[in-house]
């Protein structure tokens, strides 16, 4: 065969270079929107970025207008979505974790019943239900029977949508836990519950944590299902039957209103930050409780 | 092959069977008598059945669909398929091929882990008693004192299998069950488990699988030598080892197959 300089290895060595190059701009390029955001939020929220924000409730439309004619920053803060959304987030939290926890179990001691890919293929096509379907569906499971928008509807919504996350991440982090460590804990006498409850699930802890974390992260933001069940409030309630606001909802209001669009900014950079750092926080726990 | 009743045995094999599927026995019709503080290995080729009789004996076997066991195992004169198997787990302590400490448990907790798995409690002297009494049993105590509370996965492969031994004598089982416990070590922590095996045989009465022909030469009293599923020889290690009475035995021991 001809030796030409595309056979020869100079030819490859600056292919795989120019690929590894492409690799590097590509992940560059892709980080961009986060960074755009970030920039975007941070320079147009940091003037209402204050300790009001986490102290007062969101202004009526009337105070916010006063404050722009008189080109004040707008008083009050998203105290009100603050406290809701750390309600819903507490009960969807107690209403998903457990019973995704031990469906997880099931999933991961059973992999090959019928039933059990039957309750893993329904799990994989909850988590592609859109979030106002199930907002809608919520609406007339939970608000109509209580003749009422709540916040417990709202928590049900988004303990729905963290239910298959939660799930996969408990059987999947049961299931890269060795089979001999099952094997040991029955070996010396444990009960099946005690082994799954003192050694299994303490040391899929980690993955089960991070998953659940994830998940509360990832409904954090939702608006859609929120707006059909939990409504919005202009008051700090912590009723459970009673409708209460949340930052996502919040930020919906104020994009609605041309006088309170301040203070979009502001909560919009708040949410991110938050669901930003309970995703440090689940990696960090990932990797600080990673099983030797 | 020895079948005669003998009410000293701790441990009697009758006509046990294992099967993976329907009508195919992994392990057919064994039947053996173990005596009080002696060491037994099961040797054999892979795939010949040794695992499979030695987890019928703490009825491990039941954790898996499909797998079936007949016969008779007699621990002690109790037939273990009509015992509580949480019982019969405690008297027949098993180690494993592959050291496998509990990841989240201290050193400490790893020793006591049985008791905490079986809701026993026990009172702070009891347990450091317990502790130091395992750990010391295994050789593990001066090597580990100082680092009770740190991780058990921490340790060497070596010192974690002997966490294991440790963690299994420490609820005082009647016997001791050895799945290979050496195969995944190296060779000087090889010689430290061998020499505990032979330690212990005076409080313990032990069964090890052992693909290694000298490995079962250097500690063992009694050997079985499993082909195919099927018991072909059980007799004195020496005797196997110098005067087999089985062709097969003896076309493996001289490493005509294997």
């Amino acid at each position: 065969m001809k030796k030409t300089f595309f056979s020869g290895p100079r030819y490859r060595l600056a292919k795989s270079r120019l690929f590894f190059y492409a690799v590097c701009a590509f992940s560059f390029v892709s980080l961009i929107p986060l960074f755009l955001i970030l920039g975007e939020l941070v320079q147009k929220g940091y003037k209402q970025f204050n300790i009001d924000l986490f102290t007062r409730v969101a202004p009526s439309s009337m105070e916010a207008m006063l404050a722009r004619i008189s080109d004040d920053p707008l008083p009050g803060g998203i105290l009100n979505g603050l406290t809701g959304t750390l309600l819903i987030l507490t009960i969807a939290i107690l209403l998903a974790i457990p019973s995704g926890i031990a469906t997880g179990i099931y999933l991961a001691e059973k992999q090959d019943k019928p039933l059990a890919r039957f309750v893993r293929s329904l799990s994989d096509l909850l988590q592609g239900i859109p979030s106002i379907v199930i907002g809608v569906i919520v609406y007339i499971w939970v608000v109509k029977p209580m003749s009422g928008y709540s916040a417990l509807a709202g928590s049900v919504a988004l303990a729905i949508m963290m239910l298959p996350m939660v799930i996969r991440s408990t059987e999947e982090s049961l299931k890269m836990l060795p089979l001999s460590l099952k094997e040991a804990g029955l070996s010396l006498g444990g009960s099946y519950s005690r082994v799954m409850m003192r050694i299994l699930l303490p040391s899929a802890f980690s993955g089960l944590f991070t998953g659940s974390l994830l998940a509360v992260s990832r409904v954090m933001g939702e608006t859609a299902p929120l707006l059909v069940t939990a409504l919005g409030a202009s008051t700090v309630n912590w009723d459970l039957s009673h409708p209460v606001s949340a930052v996502s909802l919040l930020i919906w209001e104020f994009y609605n209103d041309p006088n309170l669009a301040g203070l979009i900014w502001s909560s919009s950079l708040l949410l991110l930050l938050l669901v930003l750092g309970i995703n440090l926080f689940a990696k960090s726990i990932a990797q600080k409780w990673k099983i030797q | 092959m020895e079948n005669s009743i003998n009410t000293d045995y701790i441990l009697e094999l009758k006509e046990v069977s294992v099967a993976y599927s329907p009508g195919k026995n992994a392990v057919d019709k064994v039947s053996a008598g173990i005596c009080p503080h002696t060491v037994t290995a099961i040797m054999g080729p892979s795939g010949c059945g040794k695992s499979t009789l030695l987890r019928a004996i703490n009825r491990l076997h039941e954790l898996y669909q499909d797998i079936t066991t007949t016969g008779e195992i007699l621990l002690k004169g109790q037939n273990v398929f009509k015992m509580n198997p949480m019982k019969v787990r405690r008297l027949a302590g098993m180690v494993f091929q592959r050291p496998n400490p509990f990841p989240t448990m201290s050193i400490y907790g790893n020793v006591l882990a049985g008791y905490k798995l079986n809701n026993i409690r026990l009172s702070r002297s009891e347990k450091d008693a317990i502790v130091e009494q395992s750990l010391r049993s295994v050789n593990l105590w001066e090597e580990v004192k100082d680092s009770l509370n740190q991780k058990g996965t921490f340790l060497s492969g070596g010192q974690q299998q002997r966490l294991c031994i440790a963690r299994t004598l420490a609820l005082k089982p009647e016997l001791l069950l050895m799945d290979e416990p050496t195969s995944a070590l190296d060779p000087i922590s090889t010689a430290r488990i061998e020499e505990l095996i032979l330690e212990l045989k005076e409080q313990y009465t032990t069964i090890i699988v052992t693909h290694n022909m000298s490995q079962a030469a250097r500690i063992s009293d009694n050997s079985m030598f499993m082909y195919l599923g099927e018991l072909v020889e059980f007799g004195t290690t020496k005797q196997m080892f110098t005067k087999p009475v089985n062709k097969r035995t003896e076309d493996y021991l001289t490493g005509a197959f294997g």
